[in-house]
Formats: structure tokens, C-alpha cells, sequence
């Protein structure tokens, strides 16, 4: 039976997103969304994990390249996981083989993800979606 | 520590992950999102193949 949409509090429609952003899937929990927010949660922190461990390019704040600055709000994306990457110097600087290009694509795709999942957080929020 | 996986790999790990998202955000009800997920699974990792072959033809 699907979950009918309701508005939530306006304050909610504020917080929803923003926490969405900080910690991926946490957005859905504080709203209740267990099983959504579980998996957001899982597929993004394990995306971006991934990412990592195969040495991708972690960018950094840039006006520069199209395509760095690009790379970089990619990253940001992922909110918390980018901070915590950037403050104990995770991550590498430059791709040195083909692995460390997909691992680059992993932590762009990861944080563009939880920029979705930021949105699906405040379209709940707002009663858009059940 | 460094993983090192195969580009296939990857690929099918890359389309798991973003296929959960995608079906929980772009469907409302359980059975549509598990049916989109599972539809952009298919999409994605078919389209490696694809774009395996492609790449095969260009070679030879």
C-alpha cells in the first residue's frame, strides 16, 4: 500500500535537504523513509568509498579547467563524505592509471546522486511525493 | 589500501548503485521504483555490452 503525500512541517521542507546533502539517505530517515533512506545511504557512502579506494581524483575548490570546476561541484555533492575526505586529506590529487579514472567518476557520480536524493528529500517534504 | 578492479567490474558496480537511486527517486510506489531500478540496471549494464561491441567492430 503506498504511503499517501503529506505535507510535512515547513521547517522540514528546510531541514529535509540539507541534511540530505550532509549525510546521504538521512534525509529519508528523519522522515521516516527507513528502507529508502537505508539504501540512498548504503549506494552513496559505498559509491564514494569505491571512488577512493581506487584512487580517484578527489577535486578541489578551482577557477580553472571547465572541467575541474565541474569535478568539484560533482564532489561536493556528497556533502559530509567530501568534507570528512578534504579535512583528513583522503584521496588523491591526480589520476595515475585507468582504475583511479573510474574511481574519479564514482566520487563525481556519487555526490550528483546525493544532489538527487537532497531533491527527493524536499519533494517528500513538501507532500510532491509519497 | 587500493582496489584495482576490472573495468567490467566497475562498470556492473557503478550501474548497481546508481540504479538503486534512481528507481527510489524518479518512481513514488515500492513496486514501480524496484521495477525502474531493476529497468535502469538492465539499461546500463546492457549498454557496457553494447558499447563493448561497438568498440570490438571499431578494432577490427
Amino acid at each position: 500500500m503506498p504511503r499517501s503525500a503529506t505535507p510535512a512541517s515547513p521547517s522540514m521542507s528546510v531541514m529535509a535537504p540539507a541534511v540530505a546533502w550532509l549525510i546521504p539517505g538521512a534525509g529519508h530517515l528523519i522522515q521516516k523513509r527507513w528502507i529508502r533512506g537505508l539504501l540512498i545511504m548504503a549506494s552513496i557512502t559505498i559509491m564514494f568509498v569505491l571512488g577512493l579506494l581506487m584512487q580517484g581524483r578527489v577535486y578541489q575548490p578551482n577557477g580553472g579547467d571547465i572541467l575541474d570546476i565541474l569535478g568539484f561541484v560533482g564532489d561536493v555533492g556528497a556533502g559530509g563524505l567530501y568534507i570528512v575526505t578534504r579535512v583528513q586529506g583522503w584521496g588523491h590529487g591526480a589520476i595515475a592509471h585507468a582504475t583511479a579514472d573510474y574511481g574519479t567518476k564514482f566520487l563525481i557520480v556519487a555526490g550528483l546522486l546525493n544532489f538527487i536524493c537532497a531533491a527527493d528529500a524536499y519533494h517528500i517534504a513538501i507532500g510532491k511525493k509519497p | 589500501m587500493t582496489l584495482d578492479l576490472t573495468h567490467f567490474t566497475a562498470a556492473v558496480l557503478f550501474s548497481v548503485f546508481a540504479s538503486v537511486v534512481f528507481g527510489i527517486t524518479q518512481r513514488n510506489t515500492s513496486r514501480e521504483q524496484i521495477r525502474y531500478g531493476l529497468y535502469c540496471f538492465v539499461l546500463f549494464v546492457g549498454g557496457v555490452f553494447l558499447a563493448g561491441w561497438v568498440m570490438w567492430i571499431l578494432r577490427h
